[in-house]
């Protein structure tokens, strides 16, 4: 919490001199004026922690100007805005567990699971015979997402990505 | 976990040209007739420093009912002065250093350091030496000279060693530190502060600079200078914004060392951290007769990220902290 809004750690840069006392300089974003700020602190402060509450739910659908979540247990809905899906729209895929962050009830951040599998739209062809470990190059996902994938995937396929770093793990298995 | 952590953190080449640069510094120092010795990682006693920490283990001797603790050490500094105090005389080491409660670009929990030492020499022809060692491995010209007063007061526009915790907490908040520098009560924890983000990213650009006479405060395990009371015999190497190395014309005064030590425990007391064992045998051997010498200590890793151009420690370790 910091000047009455939860907060959400962007960057932490660690700054020691060899002898002296340690820092971290922070990039933290206000979730709810979405504010980008930078911050010292000491090592060793603290801040009071957000009383925020993760839940699990299921994404349902986008209006395109709400997000539309669902409990699979009470079937209860909820909605978030642009602000709390923010850059996690390209990993949102439909029936798939998202976590939300819930402040006062309402949702502040949206993260997608860990691997999500969606489908190429489109990639330039690749050399046949060509196998993994070269550069890939970069393909667009049905979701508006790129990542680069290996040379011999193809239009059409089904690939699985990690959302935390954006990076092609495999062809899915079917 | 990320299913390619079991690879290294650095590619092959670097640890090639790693290894390159590990013989080119004995080569240095064999020519020099410096003898290279390799001290305990693991001591009974470790540094005081309340900016310090140490990792702790149990040693469960086979014959005896009760375990001892030991610390892995943060700098091979109290061993191999030990040695000095010993008749080793001139002397280095490469071994591997462990500073807990450190991660980040240029910091990992353990690291390779290189200290040395050289009876009869002051910081300042130790500074010399360091300099030539750092032409023959990054191939720059010599280095500038320059004293902690004057690089502070012409980067921040004071003077750290007369200005008063008030005139430096005004000047901490000017600068966008008002929350940190309302609660501060400590002078020389305003001043690293100011010194590493607004005066360390601008020095030592085109070629390394020393910065001398370090506040009296700061002093370390240096003498404070015969001529300012106000300064210790301290100095810094930093190149493009990297802290490189930290040396000392060493103090030789155990009953000054032994108050140190119990000062920094004090603190340690007042900041609510544990209280450090001090290392009987370097006081002992400090008082047997530690010869007149300064020494050095330069992080490796450090050296190395600006040899090869490399922005993050984890390029130049095999396996980092979080894949080791």
């Amino acid at each position: 919490m910091l000047d009455g809004e939860p907060c959400n750690i962007l960057e932490n840069e660690f700054v020691k001199p060899g002898k002296g006392q340690a820092f971290s300089r922070v990039k933290i974003r206000k979730l709810i004026s979405g504010k980008v700020i930078e911050k010292t602190f000491k090592s060793g402060d603290s801040v009071e922690g957000a009383d925020v509450m993760d839940t699990e739910l299921a994404y349902l659908y986008t209006d395109g100007e709400f997000w539309h979540f669902m409990n699979n247990d009470t079937f209860e809905q909820i909605a978030a805005d642009e602000k709390a899906v923010g850059e996690n729209v390209k990993w949102l895929v439909e029936n798939d567990t998202c976590t939300i962050t819930l402040w006062n009830g309402a949702p502040i951040v949206v993260q997608p699971a860990n691997f999500v599998e969606l489908e190429i739209t489109e990639t330039d062809p690749g050399l046949k015979g060509d196998t993994a470990g070269t550069g890939g190059k970069p393909a667009t996902l049905s979701s508006g997402a790129v990542v680069r994938v290996p040379l011999f995937v193809q239009t059409g396929e089904v690939v699985r990505v990690d959302t935390r770093s954006g990076e092609y793990v495999s062809r899915a298995q079917k | 976990m990320r299913t390619d952590n079991w690879r290294p953190s650095a590619s092959i080449e670097v640890l090639k040209q790693r290894a390159l640069v590990l013989q080119k510094i004995r080569h240095f120092f064999a020519v020099r007739d410096v003898l290279e010795v390799d001290t305990p990682a693991l001591s009974h006693a470790t540094v005081t420093d309340e900016h310090l920490h140490s990792f702790s283990t149990q040693f469960n001797h086979p014959f005896s009912p009760q375990a001892s603790t030991l610390y892995l050490q943060t700098s091979p500094e109290f061993a191999m002065k030990r040695l000095l105090s010993a008749g080793s005389g001139a002397i280095y080491q490469i071994c591997k250093s462990f500073r807990n409660e450190e991660t980040g670009r240029f910091h990992n929990p353990e690291f390779t350091m290189l200290e040395w030492y050289r009876p009869g020499y002051d910081h300042l022809q130790l500074m010399t030496e360091i300099d030539q060692l750092m032409q023959l491995i990054m191939g720059c010209d010599t280095a500038e000279r320059v004293t902690y007063q004057d690089i502070f007061k012409q980067h921040i526009g004071c003077c750290p060693l007369t200005a008063s915790l008030t005139d430096i907490k005004t000047l901490a908040s000017q600068l966008g530190y008002a929350e940190l520098a309302a609660s501060e009560s400590n002078k020389d924890t305003l001043l690293m502060l100011m010194f590493s983000q607004h005066v360390e990213p601008y020095i030592g650009q085109s070629r390394p600079c020393f910065v001398m006479d370090f506040p009296a405060s700061q002093a370390a395990l240096a003498k404070i200078s015969p001529t300012n009371a106000l300064v210790a015999e301290r100095f810094e190497l930093y190149f493009q914004g990297i802290e490189l190395a930290n040396g000392f014309h060493e103090l030789t005064d155990g009953p000054e060392q032994l108050r140190r030590f119990e000062q920094d425990n004090i603190k340690r007391q007042n900041m609510g951290l544990d209280i450090m064992p001090v290392d009987q045998h370097f006081i002992a051997a400090i008082n047997f007769g530690l010869p007149p010498c300064a020494g050095v200590a330069l992080g490796i890793d450090r050296l190395l990220m600006l040899a090869l151009s490399c922005s993050k420690i984890d390029q130049v370790i095999a396996f980092e902290n979080s894949r080791a």
